[in-house]
């Protein structure tokens, strides 16, 4: 069934589409170091994909480049069946690719609201003069983003701390609003760098769930790195494994769990010589 | 003593005219400080600049006549027209503007993520240069403006005040004016950044860059609204200045009054920068009349700022708005 280039159902009933986003043997490096050797791996329409490995792997450098903040040395990346330049990360977000961060990279001194109306920037088209003036056009727009904003903010479940500054935040609903945010540009490929880490039980379980909700609701095609392997099994229809930069596995989760290569990278495997 | 409780009132409202116009300019490093961490030594030269160029242009000088004359062997001085004062504060705005772009392409692009004293010294060039080039363009004799703002004794105010008091009050229409405007400059810039696209844009930079990146914001075009924004103030401040005391070189060191301003109000609140501008106005004029005139031999109102910036300094390093301390340059 997964050969099919225009898709397949998954047994969960979800509709996969065809290929969204090819990375055509990326190298990435940092003066000497090469963060990332001769890579390629597709993303799927409706998709969840996962990223694993031990830490150092490349993950987090496989989602910038994705997201536009690295631009690799080799490789192309190929988005919506073109080739896409090379770009600034502000450029890769009005194609459509949102994303958060490690370490949560939210606008501490803004509201919840603000912060998740930022997310609607790129969809706002009215120039510095309508702006301004306040009026008519600029007006409407605001209003119909206010709303898109309104609705993200009550599906994740945060109506509660609309107006509630940013800093004053806990951990686990900072990382919530930053999903927020990143969902507010309606994407259509949402990249997670470690929406967990960090994260008790419940929370896990909370964000767990939001991620599901996402991607059945509306469809959001969505790249997540985890270290937690009971999330990634659980969440994601295909999982791509690096280790030392190199790509080591790619497949199902079920695949991956029996590949050897891939245990090895994460017990550790005896050197004969 | 009521005569002298009146005298007392009067230098107080005196006090809250002179600290809006050091708002005013301490209002164009908060704006670029937050937004890209640069302070910025050439706010005052800007606003000396904008001056020049509107006063240049209202008078239909030949920009650049000096430099056109000695290449070419010519005689240009003027074109021979004078610009209506809406116009020429229009182009004036126009060139700021420019000069905004070519400021972040020419030469803060290629700072990007250097350290504060190295962007700080940048802005030291930057002053010195403009300030060349404004002589260059316009020349180095003190210019009058006249953008048609009232000027001399409110006679209102002063017969008001003669009956209730017994004492008229001398103050100044300009400085009215002036506070008006300061009043409505500061409420709109704080609607832009509130509430439209670019100022959440503005807002989203000056608290974090890669966030700002990922939802889509150029940094590129925010740093240059930003430095278009310190323009028009600039050239706001530089109206005021030039139309009470003529459009002169001295003018670039008001940027040195807006430090304690600064000092003050916070390094990143525009509020701050306002109260902070008035809390120096008022203090200077009281300080000197309550006790530099009679018991310290006057002229205090020179350093009142600057020692009162140094206890702020002490005691509360990041003002009394500021969001946190704040690296010093």
């Amino acid at each position: 069934m997964k050969d099919q280039a225009d898709g397949y159902v998954t047994a969960d009933g979800r509709q996969i589409g065809p290929v969204v986003m090819e990375m055509k043997n990326i190298t990435l490096r940092f003066g000497g170091v090469e963060a990332i050797k001769d890579i390629s791996l597709d993303i799927r329409e409706g998709e969840i994909r996962a990223i694993i490995g031990p830490n150092g792997a490349g993950k987090s450098s496989m989602l910038n480049v994705i997201s536009g903040f690295y631009v690799p040395q080799d490789g192309e990346v190929w988005y919506k069946g073109a080739r896409r330049a090379a770009m600034k990360p502000f450029q890769v977000a009005e194609q459509g690719i949102a994303r958060t961060f490690q370490n949560i990279a939210l606008f501490e001194g803004m509201t919840v609201l603000d912060n998740v109306m930022t997310g609607r920037l790129t969809h706002m088209e009215t120039g510095l003069f309508w702006q301004s003036l306040w009026k008519g056009k600029a007006e409407r727009e605001e209003t119909a983003n206010r709303e898109v904003a309104e609705k993200i903010i009550d599906f994740l479940e945060i109506q509660a701390i609309r107006k509630t500054p940013v800093s004053r935040l806990s951990y686990g609903l900072k990382k919530r609003v930053e999903l927020a945010r990143a969902l507010a540009a309606e994407p259509s490929i949402l990249l997670l760098d470690e929406p967990m880490a960090g994260m008790n039980v419940e929370e896990k379980e909370d964000m767990s769930r939001f991620i599901l909700d996402v991607n059945d609701e509306f469809g959001t095609t969505i790249v997540l790195i985890e270290h937690d392997m009971g999330v990634v099994m659980d969440l994601s229809d295909r999982v791509v494994v690096m280790d030392y930069g190199k790509k080591i596995g790619d497949g199902s989760p079920h695949d991956v769990r029996n590949n050897q290569d891939v245990i090895d990278a994460y017990l550790g495997v005896a050197h004969d010589d | 003593m009521p005569e002298q409780l009146a005298f007392a009132l009067e230098v107080t409202a005196n006090g809250l005219m002179a600290g809006v116009l050091y708002a005013l300019v301490a209002l164009g490093f908060v704006l670029i400080y937050k937004a890209s961490g640069i302070f910025n030594y050439a706010q005052g030269v800007m606003a000396l600049f904008a001056a020049l160029t509107l006063a240049g242009i209202m008078d239909g000088q030949v920009p650049f006549s000096h430099l056109i004359n000695a290449v070419f062997g010519t005689d240009v001085h003027h074109f021979g027209w004078n610009v209506p004062a809406f116009l020429a504060i229009l182009l004036t705005m126009v060139v700021m503007i420019a000069l905004a772009y070519v400021v972040q392409r020419l030469v803060f692009r290629h700072l990007v993520g250097q350290e504060p004293i190295i962007l700080f010294m940048a802005t030291i060039g930057l002053a010195y240069f403009l300030e060349g080039v404004g002589d260059l363009m316009w020349g180095s004799d003190i210019k009058s403006m006249d953008v048609g703002l009232p000027q001399g004794i409110n006679t209102w105010i002063d017969e008001t005040t003669f009956e209730v008091l017994g004492y008229g009050f001398f103050i100044d229409n300009l400085d009215i004016v002036a506070s008006i405007i300061a009043a409505l400059l500061v409420i709109g810039l704080v609607m832009f950044a509130q509430y439209t696209k670019q100022g959440r844009a503005m807002r989203a930079v000056a608290d974090d860059h890669q966030a700002a990146l990922s939802v889509g914001v150029s940094l590129n075009f925010i740093w240059i609204l930003v430095w278009s924004l310190a323009g028009f103030v600039a050239l706001v401040a530089g109206i005021m200045w030039g139309t009470k005391s003529g459009v002169q070189f001295s003018l670039s060191l008001i940027a040195l009054k807006a430090l304690p301003v600064l000092m003050l109000g916070g390094f990143t609140s525009i509020p701050g920068a306002i109260v902070g501008g008035l809390i120096i106005g008022v203090g200077e004029k009281l300080f000197e009349f309550l006790i530099g005139a009679p018991f310290l031999g006057g002229a205090t109102e020179n350093w009142f700022a600057y020692m009162l910036a140094l206890i702020f300094l002490v005691f509360r390093p990041q003002g009394l708005f500021g969001e946190k301390i704040i690296e010093r340059v």
